[in-house]
């Protein structure tokens, strides 16, 4: 019975159109180092950003809204540089579980002070902790290398010397491994007891004291998770730039993750990716050809999909290829 | 007399100049259902908020199966047996009554495996039953927001029966209902309560609902118990047909 049902289920899915899609566009990242090497590049920084916005994505289901993630992206890239630099030669393995697990480290020491709080004070106090790590990056140059940060050279994969084009097409598919995987990942915990237990945290807190859950500790559980897939990013992202800077926890990244997670349609999964990919598409080619004024181009971006389609560009796809089935699209 | 639930100790607790309990102690018996009744302003629901935790009185004790919880958290509460329906249903406005429940059963059975569908669960039979049981069939997949006061209501007593609580306080249960829809609603609450084995006091305002559905009344006054006895007795008692139900109703 039950195999026949998760039988139905998968059935189903294969013959929904917006599914479909998404297999043609994991596809179609796939073939970009062959088909499209130049974008490659571009492609890599974009889902490595996509996992740090997936992080954001994650509080905005529970309501909550972080101006200072940017701080885990840069504590995970940071502790990878600080890995290489003492113990040149660690492999690429090594770096990103250091990555990660100092993200997670750090989002639960912060994360047990700021799950107090909800609101513009949750918001606010997620970016003073990412300030203060700014200021410290900044300050205590002779560790941290001020400005100029500190190079993350190549490690080996799985004990083997790379060269620079091999080690990049590592680097993009592990990227592209770890956004389906991680994406999968967070949709079935979204979909889970402990998952449905921390999203009551946006409609009533009262409620979940009263079937005996500390909402605390169930925001913590979802700070825990964010943290993680922006550490994940974040290592990611240092190792394909090759050096990490205090620029990766200033505020205006993080204001960028959030600016990213609402374009692609705030709580989805899909969403963080998609707009991620199309948040670096135009930054870059924006810059590119309207020089200084890319950002104006972008805000602008952000106000038309605001006014007209709140639920992000998640929402606009889901409408498309629900109108012919009469299904509406949230985005979630 | 059957075994005490829950007992309250000289409860005292003031707000500003108002003393919303005035040395309040009760006995709270096991198969029970006490109808708390009183003025506006009387304590009643302070009350329960002192019993479940929500406050915290400056004096007295709360005692629950003999173990002073005066000090614990609602959670810690509700994890020993005592659960809480509200005057205002305080439910999870963007889910369905279905899923309402089965995040309750969740957090029940402390069901904590990051990849379980939550619609897959053991307990989702369980918790379409105890829709039946308070008359929401109809509504399990229907998102909360969009269901009628009266159901909301019986859904947020169905997710207070989810924990299988021993006790169940309800505060006011049939407020911001249709007066044509009260009797219906008690109807199924208390059949709900006895398949539950479940003791409950509720506050109520409406004298016809209290005489029909209640074991023993409680009246309340400037923050302390005046009364307590059989229905019959107390909704004839001069005191409370001057202060409580009014003369000439």
């Amino acid at each position: 019975m039950t195999t026949t049902t998760e039988q139905s289920k998968v059935n189903a899915r294969m013959k929904n159109p917006l599914f479909l899609l998404w297999i043609i566009g994991i596809l179609a990242i796939a073939a970009v180092p062959f088909a499209m090497p130049s974008l490659q590049l571009l492609v890599s920084f974009a889902m490595a950003k996509g996992l740090g916005v997936l992080g954001v994505t994650v509080l905005l289901r529970a309501g909550q809204v972080s101006f200072g993630h940017a701080l885990y992206f840069g504590i995970s890239a940071y502790a990878g540089a600080f890995l290489m630099a003492s113990m040149p030669g660690t492999d690429f393995v090594i770096v990103m579980i250091a990555g990660t697990l100092g993200a997670v480290l750090a989002g639960l020491l912060v994360g047990l002070f700021v799950v107090r709080y909800r609101g513009i004070f949750f918001g606010m106090l997620n970016l003073a902790f990412s300030m203060i790590f700014w200021s410290i990056l900044e300050k205590f140059y002779h560790y941290t290398g001020g400005a100029d940060g500190i190079r993350l050279p190549r490690p080996t994969v799985l004990g083997n010397t790379l060269d620079h084009v091999q080690f990049e097409l590592v680097l993009f598919y592990t990227a592209m491994v770890l956004m389906v995987a991680l994406g999968w990942f967070t949709t079935r915990w979204f979909a889970s007891p402990i998952g449905q237990l921390f999203q009551t945290i946006k409609t009533n807190e009262t409620r979940l004291e009263y079937l005996g859950v500390s909402p605390r500790r169930a925001l913590l559980s979802g700070y825990l998770l964010s943290a993680a897939l922006c550490g994940v990013g974040g290592v990611m992202m240092g190792m394909a730039q090759g050096v990490v800077t205090p620029e990766y926890v200033w505020w205006v990244r993080s204001a960028e993750m959030v600016f990213i997670a609402v374009l692609g349609g705030a709580g989805s999964v899909q969403g963080a990716f998609l707009g991620a990919l199309i948040y670096e598409f135009v930054r870059t080619y924006a810059s590119v050809y309207a020089g200084d004024i890319w950002q104006m181009i972008l805000g602008g971006f952000l106000l038309i999909i605001i006014l007209f389609a709140p639920g992000g560009l998640i929402a606009i796809l889901n409408s498309l290829f629900n109108r012919g089935s009469g299904k509406g699209g949230t985005g979630k | 007399m059957s075994d005490v639930l829950l007992e309250t100790r000289n409860l005292v607790i003031k707000f500003g100049g108002v003393t919303a309990a005035d040395n309040v102690s009760l006995k709270i018996h096991a198969g029970h259902n006490l109808a708390i009744i009183g003025p506006n302003g009387a304590g009643k629901t302070t009350f329960l908020n002192i019993c479940t935790g929500w406050i915290k009185p400056s004096q007295g004790q709360v005692l629950f199966e003999g173990e002073d919880i005066t000090p614990l958290p609602p959670r810690k509460i509700v994890q020993r047996g005592v659960a809480r329906a509200f005057q205002i249903p305080q439910l999870f406005t963007e889910h369905t009554a279905l899923e309402n429940l089965l995040i309750a059963v969740s957090a029940r059975d402390h069901l904590r495996n990051p990849l379980m569908d939550m619609h897959a669960i053991p307990e989702r039979d369980e918790m379409l039953h105890l829709l039946d049981m308070v008359g929401c069939a109809d509504a399990a997949d229907t998102v909360v927001v969009e269901l009628a006061e009266g159901q909301r209501k019986l859904i947020d007593v169905a997710v207070a029966l989810a924990l299988k609580p021993k006790l169940l306080l309800l505060d006011e249960p049939t407020s911001g209902v249709a007066s044509s829809e009260k009797h219906a609603i008690m109807e199924i609450l208390i059949g709900a309560l006895k398949e539950a084995d479940v003791t409950s006091v509720f506050v109520e305002h409406d004298m016809g609902i209290v005489d029909r559905y209640a074991d023993e009344v409680a009246v309340w006054n400037s923050g302390d118990v005046q009364l307590r006895g059989t229905p019959a007795e107390i909704l004839e008692h001069p005191d409370v047909i001057r202060d409580v139900i009014g003369e000439g109703v």
